[in-house]
C-alpha cells in the first residue's frame, strides 16, 4: 500500500541522491550510510540488543543514527548506562532528558552500588573507569542482552584501531584481539555461542572531526560542557580538572576560574577540560581541525597509565 | 614497460607510465577513500604507513611524544634517537614486544580534499586472511616489495588476492630503494616483473613507485635521489585515484538486499502523527549497486518464491523524502503493491536480475585453520540472506606460481580454491567480477558461528 506519510522538512546539505547534489557521496553521507547499515543488520540478526549511552558526544551521535535507521519507528532497544557515580550532573540530566524525549527504556548499572555493598573496592587513585567492567558484564547477563552497541571509534586508541565492527566477547566478557573474525565487505557475522555476546561499533570509522561536523549538520544537542564556559578548575597531571564533589585539588594546589570545554566526558575524577573559547559548534570544529593533541591524550588520565591501558581494559570486558 | 637503461627521456616516460598505471586516473573527488596495505615480513610496511602518517603531518604531538618514548624503550628505533615509525600502527602489547604486526589495524587521516581509511594488513602468519579482510572494502591496495628482493612468492599471493577481490587500483611500493643505492635500472627490472605478474593475473596495470619508508623518499615528499622517477608520490596517488563506487557501482543495475521491514504501528517515534503513519510500510536496506528513482519498476526476488514486479512510490532517508538514491546510501523504499517481502529478499531494477539458482560455482579464500573437505555442511551469508549449503565438490586450488588450478582434496588455511555449492534455497547470485557487493558471500561454520571463508561467485556459464 502506498502511503503519503509526511516527512518533516530538515535541512540536509547533500543528502544522498537528492536532486542537484553531486553524484559522489560526501564523507558524512558515506559514514552515515555505513553506520545505519550496521545498526539495521544487528537489530535484524540479534534477539536482545541494547545500546550503551552515557550522554557523551559519541553515544549521542550513535543514538541519533539509530533514530535515523528505524524512522518512523521508535528506536527498538533499551539503552544502558554504566554510571560511575562520579559523572557530571549536567551530563546525567542530559542523558535522562534524551531518553525521555525518545521514549526509550534506560537501564543503569551503578558502580556506586557495587562499592556500597562491597562487591567492588575504591581504587587508590580514585578513578572509577576501570571499575565499570563488572557492573557492565552483570547488566548484560541480568538483562540477557546478546549484543551491545558501543560508541567506540577506531581513531581513539591503538587497541581500538584493531577492533572489529562486530566483536565477539566470550562468556567471561573477554576480548581476544589475537583471535578475531575476519570482517569482509559489509557482510557482518554476529553468530555466537550461548553465553557469549557481541559488541557492535557502528561508528568505528568516524573521527572526532566527523562527529563534530555531523553534530553541526544534523543540529544535534549535546550536554553544555562540550562548549566553552567559565568553570572553577585546578591543574592536575598537566590537565585542567573541574572542582566538584568527586574532584578536589590536592593540598596547596590553587583553584582558578578559566574558560574551558570538554573534548570527552567521563568520570569527573579522570576527565580533564581544555582551555577553549569555542562556544559554538562551528568554533569547536575549527578548534578540533587544528588541534595538535589527540582527544584522549588531552583529557583522559586513565589512558596515560600505560601505552596498553585501553587494550588491557578491553580484554577484561570494558567497552 | 621498458627494462633498458633509464637515462633517456623515453625510458623516463616508461617509468612514469608504470607510476600512473594503465588507465588515466579520474580526478580525485572529495569523499571517503579506503585503502589497504599488504606486504611480506620485514619489508617495512608498518614503517611505510608510519612514514605516510608522519610526513602527511597527521600525527599529533602527544602521539609523537609517546612514540619517541617507546622508540627509546624498545630499541627497535635504531637507538640513535630516531623514531621507530612502525610503532604508530603496531597497537597491541604483543606486537610492540615482538616488533611485528598481528592484526589488521585501521587508521584515519585527511589530506587535501579526501578523508582516508587505511586498513593496515599484516604480512605474516595469516596473511591471506588479513589481506582479504582489508582488500574486500578497499578502493586501492598498496603492495610492498623489498627492492633488494624483488617479486617474491608472497608478492604473487598478495597480488593474486587483490586481483581476485577486484580492488580497482593497485599500487606497488618498491621499498628500501635507498638500500640499492637508488638504482633506477634495478627499479625498472622490478617494475617489469610486476607488470608481467599483474598481466598474468588480469589485474589493472599497477602504479609502481620507488620509495624509502625509512628515509621518506617519494612517500609524501618527492625524492631528490630518484631523478629518473617523475611520477606521483604515494600520497599524491592516493589523493587522485578513483574510488570503487566512482569506478563501478553507480553504473551497475540497481540492487537492494532487504535488511528489515519498517512497519511502526504501535511503536511510532515520539512526536510523529499516528494517523499519518497508520499504513506506513517500507523496506530498509543499503543500496548495493546502482541508482533508484521514485516511479522505477522493480523486481522482488524472494528465496523459494516466484518473482514479482512493482513500482517504487517513495524513498525515505530518516524522514527526508528523496527522488533518487545511489549506492551506498542507506534508505527505506515504499512500494506500490502490498507484497510479502522480508529480510533476505532482493529488490532490483526490473528485468535485470539473473534467474535464481541453488547451484553455485565459487572461489573461496579459506580462512580457517580447519581444512574444508567435500561434503561439508556450511552456512552462506549472501547480502542479507543466510542459507544452509553443502560443498558438493572441490574443483581445485589456485596455483600461485602460474595461477592455474591444481587438483585438491581439501582447502587449507590461506588456500584459494574453486568449489561447487548446493544451496538449501535459490538465491539471485551474480558473478563477483561484475558485481562487487552482490557477488560476494561469507561461509560460516553452523556449529561455532565462525567465519570460514570469503566467497566470490564465479561466472555462471562456466558452472556446468
Amino acid at each position: 500500500m502506498s502511503t503519503t506519510a509526511p516527512a518533516p522538512a530538515r535541512p540536509v546539505p547533500a543528502a544522498p541522491g537528492t536532486p542537484g547534489s553531486t553524484h559522489e557521496t560526501d564523507v558524512l553521507d558515506a559514514l552515515e550510510a555505513e553506520s545505519i547499515h550496521i545498526l539495521r543488520e544487528v537489530v535484524a540478526e540479534f534477539e536482545r540488543p541494547a545500546m550503551l549511552f552515557s550522554g557523551g558526544k559519541d553515544s549521542v551521535v550513535m543514538l541519533h543514527l539509530a533514530t535515523q535507521a528505524f524512522w518512523p519507528g521508535v528506536v527498538p532497544f533499551p539503552v544502558l548506562h554504566v554510571d560511575t557515580g562520579h559523572n557530571f550532573a549536567e551530563v546525567i540530566a542530559f542523558r535522562d532528558a534524551t531518553v525521555e524525549r525518545l521514549g526509550l527504556r534506560l537501564e543503569v548499572a551503578s558502580v556506586q552500588d557495587y562499592i556500597d555493598d562491597g562487591r567492588l573496592a575504591e581504587r587508590a587513585d580514585g578513578t572509577r573507569n576501570p571499575l565499570q567492567t563488572t557492573p557492565l558484564l552483570d547488566a548484560i547477563e541480568d538483562n540477557g542482552f546478546d549484543v551491545l552497541f558501543g560508541g567506540g571509534r577506531r581513531d581513539e586508541d591503538k587497541a581500538r584501531a584493531k577492533e572489529r565492527i562486530l566483536s565477539l566477547r566470550d562468556e567471561f566478557g573477554q576480548w581476544d584481539p589475537r583471535n578475531q573474525r575476519p570482517e569482509l565487505w559489509n557482510l557482518y557475522n554476529g553468530r555466537h555461542t550461548p553465553g557469549a555476546h557481541v559488541r557492535a561499533f557502528p561508528i568505528s570509522n568516524w573521527t572526532e572531526l566527523d562527529i563534530w561536523r555531523y553534530i553541526e549538520r544534523e543540529n544535534i544537542a549535546l550536554p553544555p560542557l562540550y562548549y566553552a564556559h567559565e568553570r572553577e578548575v585546578f591543574e592536575h597531571s598537566g590537565m585542567w580538572r573541574a572542582t566538584g564533589e568527586f574532584s578536589r585539588p590536592g593540598d596547596g594546589v590553587p583553584t582558578v576560574r578559566r574558560r574551558v570545554r570538554y573534548r570527552t566526558v567521563g568520570d569527573m575524577s579522570c576527565t580533564g577540560a581544555v582551555l577553549s573559547e569555542a562556544d559554538t559548534v562551528a568554533k569547536v570544529i575549527a578548534e578540533v581541525a587544528t588541534t595538535t593533541i589527540t582527544e584522549r591524550g588531552a583529557t583522559r588520565a586513565d589512558d596515560r597509565i600505560s601505552e596498553a591501558a585501553m587494550e588491557d581494559r578491553k580484554k577484561d570486558g570494558y567497552f | 614497460m621498458s627494462t633498458t637503461n633509464l637515462d633517456t627521456a623515453a625510458d623516463t616516460a616508461a617509468c612514469d607510465e608504470a607510476a600512473r598505471g594503465h588507465a588515466a586516473p579520474a580526478l580525485g573527488t572529495r569523499g571517503l577513500f579506503r585503502f589497504a596495505t599488504a606486504g611480506s615480513v620485514d619489508d617495512g610496511k608498518s614503517t611505510l604507513v608510519g612514514r605516510l602518517l608522519h610526513d602527511a603531518k597527521v600525527v599529533l604531538a602527544d602521539t609523537l611524544e609517546t612514540l619517541a618514548r617507546t622508540s627509546a624503550e624498545t630499541g627497535f628505533g635504531g637507538g640513535d634517537g630516531t623514531l621507530d615509525l612502525a610503532l604508530l600502527t603496531d597497537g597491541l602489547r604483543a606486537e610492540r614486544e615482538q616488533g611485528i604486526t598481528i592484526d589488521v589495524a585501521y587508521r584515519y587521516f585527511s589530506a587535501g580534499e579526501r578523508s582516508f581509511v587505511l586498513a593496515d594488513c599484516p604480512g605474516h602468519v595469516q596473511y591471506t586472511r588479513n589481506t582479504v579482510t582489508g582488500a574486500s572494502t578497499a578502493d586501492a591496495a598498496i603492495v610492498l616489495i623489498d627492492a633488494r628482493k624483488g617479486v617474491l612468492e608472497q608478492t604473487r599471493r598478495h597480488l593474486g588476492v587483490i586481483g581476485l577481490l577486484r580492488v580497482p587500483n593497485v599500487v606497488i611500493a618498491v621499498n628500501k630503494i635507498d638500500l640499492i643505492g637508488y638504482d633506477g635500472q634495478r627499479f625498472a627490472d622490478i617494475a617489469a616483473d610486476v607488470a608481467r605478474v599483474a598481466a598474468g593475473l588480469g589485474l589493472p596495470t599497477p602504479h609502481v613507485l620507488p620509495v624509502s619508508a625509512l628515509r621518506g623518499d617519494n612517500v609524501v615528499e618527492r625524492s631528490a635521489h630518484t631523478p629518473w622517477y617523475t611520477g606521483e608520490t604515494l600520497l599524491g596517488l592516493l589523493e587522485s585515484l578513483p574510488t570503487r563506487d566512482e569506478a563501478a557501482a553507480a553504473a551497475e543495475d540497481f540492487r537492494f538486499p532487504v535488511q528489515l521491514v519498517l512497519r511502526p504501528q504501535g511503536a511510532l517515534a515520539p512526536g510523529l502523527d499516528a494517523e499519518a503513519f497508520r499504513d506506513y510500510r517500507a523496506y530498509a536496506g543499503s543500496i548495493a549497486a546502482g541508482t533508484i528513482a521514485v516511479g522505477d519498476r522493480v523486481t522482488v526476488a524472494s528465496p523459494g518464491a516466484p518473482r514479482r514486479e512493482t513500482t517504487v512510490t517513495g524513498i525515505d532517508a530518516a524522514g527526508v523524502r528523496l527522488d533518487t538514491a545511489t549506492a551506498p546510501a542507506s534508505v527505506a523504499l515504499r512500494l506500490a503493491d502490498e507484497l510479502d517481502i522480508a529480510r533476505g529478499d532482493t529488490i532490483a531494477a526490473a528485468g535485470t536480475l539473473p534467474d535464481s539458482s541453488a547451484d553455485l560455482l565459487a572461489q573461496l579464500c579459506w580462512l580457517s585453520p580447519a581444512p574444508l573437505r567435500p561434503g561439508a555442511a556450511v552456512l552462506i551469508k549472501h547480502g542479507t540472506a543466510t542459507v544452509r549449503a553443502k560443498v558438493t565438490a572441490i574443483e581445485g586450488r589456485l596455483d600461485l606460481e602460474d595461477f592455474g588450478l591444481l587438483p585438491a582434496a581439501s582447502l587449507e588455511l590461506n588456500d584459494i580454491g574453486t568449489v561447487v555449492l548446493r544451496l538449501a534455497a535459490e538465491l539471485p547470485t551474480e558473478p563477483y567480477a561484475r558485481h562487487h557487493r552482490t557477488g560476494a558471500f561469507l561461509v560460516i561454520d553452523p556449529q561455532d558461528g565462525n567465519t570460514l571463508a570469503a566467497g566470490l561467485i564465479a561466472e555462471r556459464n562456466s558452472a556446468a
